[in-house]
């Protein structure tokens, strides 16, 4: 029998931790067509610009996402400044890397416990979530958030880290490695693992190119490509390359993210070893006036903030392009053809962040 | 304690929120917090679960699941609004597309504040939810809801 049949994946799904609609076109057990819909967190907020000033608006940048809340509030932040024309304190830039590093290092470890979670690996899923408290802890002695930092600002940061602290956060985070290692060492090499990840959900280089794949979605596929590589936020200064893999399925999107783990210990350590004492941020007095795109990566990968200033205190358009944005595209083709067991594992493997996305 | 207050099982849905509370939610059942010595399950299934976990706000998109979501547990069943999202919208409370906390489509009985919220606050939530459930089973069988 090869009748057509659609089947519903979510909103509200037991993989999901967040809500978005798949129209599964299948043929016994292969999915055909996946047919999106998007929308159910929709909140507008870009709109929100013209109720709070540009300075507050930090605070809303940051809740467009949880997971990489620093990121996107530093992002802002990078618009604004440049279009304001302020010089960051180059203390604050390398604050900035410890943060966002330390972001990346908890989302990939979020990930990796979803996606075990995802293929029914229930052990691994709270060893992975187990690690991340760890460097949950250090995110909260720094800045009192677990998951909002609040310590991105314009003009700087809003917080300092002592030398002795940042030492002491290195060497924790050097103790960590060979946990995430035992980790790591599981998801690459158990056999049961990688029967559930190995040639499934391929894109290959050229599609990843033409739909515009972005962040370790498109590195696994052979693209060597990290926005970090332009130098904001003094990234420039430090030692480092895209982590890239060619195999293009899921197995080499769980290797890129397990790789990036190690070079974001790597990138914290030499941003502490570079940090010299200064002052943490700049006053900040006039209003935006002008435009500018701002481009960061994300432990999804590429975010772009685009920020219009008219010379008042409220900017005239703010708009956000998010990482799992841009993957949703490859994600549907990477889901033609695939059995209906794997659609979980690879709608996980772009590490969909829903609430970025929508807004 | 009935066998419904031993081991009360959740369902977690995400309104609109940023996913700061989502990942509490789910840190809350990791091995550190760990909400399942209480007997706390997540379940995927509405007709499985007694309490519900709403985080994030109300918009036009998600009220419809949202209420089918509820109107699928069993009684008795008990709401809890995580985060201050589902309290009352808040920080994208201005925002066009959101028209405010949980309780504009379901009755809410436990508002847990925070903006993330910590995983402690929700196990306060969830050990106040049990006794709730009680009552409300009680009044059930009394015949009183
Ligand atoms: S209450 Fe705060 S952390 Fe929670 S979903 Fe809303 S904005 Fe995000």
């Amino acid at each position: 029998m090869s009748g057509r049949t659609i089947i519903p994946f979510g909103p509200q799904h037991p993989v999901l931790p967040e809500p978005i609609h798949l129209d599964l076109v299948v043929e016994d057990e292969k999915v055909i067509e996946a047919i999106p819909r998007i929308g159910f967190i929709h909140r507008g907020l870009e709109r929100l610009v013209e109720k709070k000033d540009f300075i507050d608006f930090v605070y809303v940048a940051e809740r467009i996402c949880g997971i990489c809340s620093f990121i996107h509030g530093m992002t802002y932040c990078l618009a604004v400044e440049e279009v304001m024309k302020i010089e960051v304190p180059a203390r604050a830039q390398y604050l900035r890397i410890v943060w966002s590093e330390l972001s990346r290092i908890h989302s990939h470890l979020l990930w990796l416990g979803l996606t075990a979670d995802a293929f029914g690996f229930e052990s691994l899923f709270m060893q992975s979530w187990r690690l991340r408290e760890l460097i949950l802890d250090i995110i909260e002695e720094t800045t009192g958030g677990r998951v909002i930092f609040g310590s991105a600002k314009v003009g700087g940061v809003r917080r300092d880290i002592s030398a002795e602290k940042m030492q002491e956060i290195v060497k924790k985070l050097r103790s960590y490695q060979k946990e995430m290692d035992d980790i790591g060492k599981v998801f690459l090499g158990d056999l049961t693992v990688q029967h559930r990840l190995r040639g499934v959900g391929v894109l290959s280089t050229a599609s990843a190119k033409a739909l515009g794949a972005v962040g370790p979605m498109l590195r696994a596929s052979g693209v060597s490509s990290d926005i970090r590589m332009m130098g904001y936020s003094s990234y420039g200064t430090l030692d480092f390359a895209p982590i890239v893999e060619q195999d293009a399925d899921c197995y080499a999107r769980c290797k890129v993210r397990i790789r990036e783990l190690d070079q974001s210990v790597g990138l914290i350590e030499s941003a502490a070893s570079k940090m010299i004492d200064g002052p943490i941020d700049v006053k900040v007095t006039g209003t935006p006036n002008g435009e500018f795109f701002a481009r960061s990566e994300q432990p999804r990968g590429e975010v772009i903030y685009y920020a219009k200033g008219n010379g008042t205190k409220f900017l005239q358009r703010m708009r956000v392009r998010t990482p799992t944005f841009a993957n949703i595209t490859p994600l549907l083709e990477t889901l033609k053809g695939c059995q209906l067991a794997d659609v979980p594992v690879i709608v996980l493997t772009i590490d969909p962040c829903i609430s970025c996305a929508e807004r | 304690m009935g066998a419904l207050s031993k081991s009360p099982w959740i369902i977690h849905y995400d309104g609109s929120s940023c996913n700061g509370c989502d990942i509490e939610v789910l840190a809350a059942l990791m091995p550190r917090f760990d909400l399942e010595r209480f007997g706390v399950i997540n379940t995927g299934n509405p007709k499985h679960a007694d309490i519900l976990l709403l985080t994030g706000s109300i918009n036009e998109q998600n009220k419809s699941v949202v209420k089918n979501i509820y109107d699928q547990m069993p009684h008795p069943k008990v709401v809890v609004a995580v985060g201050i999202c589902a309290t009352s919208g808040g920080i994208f409370r201005e925002c066009y597309n959101v028209q405010g906390g949980a309780d504009k489509v379901v009755p809410v009985d436990f508002y847990v504040p925070g903006c993330a919220v910590r995983p402690e606050a929700l196990i306060d939530a969830a050990v106040a939810a049990v006794a709730l459930l009680d009552k409300k089973r009680d009044a059930m069988k009394a015949g009183k809801a």
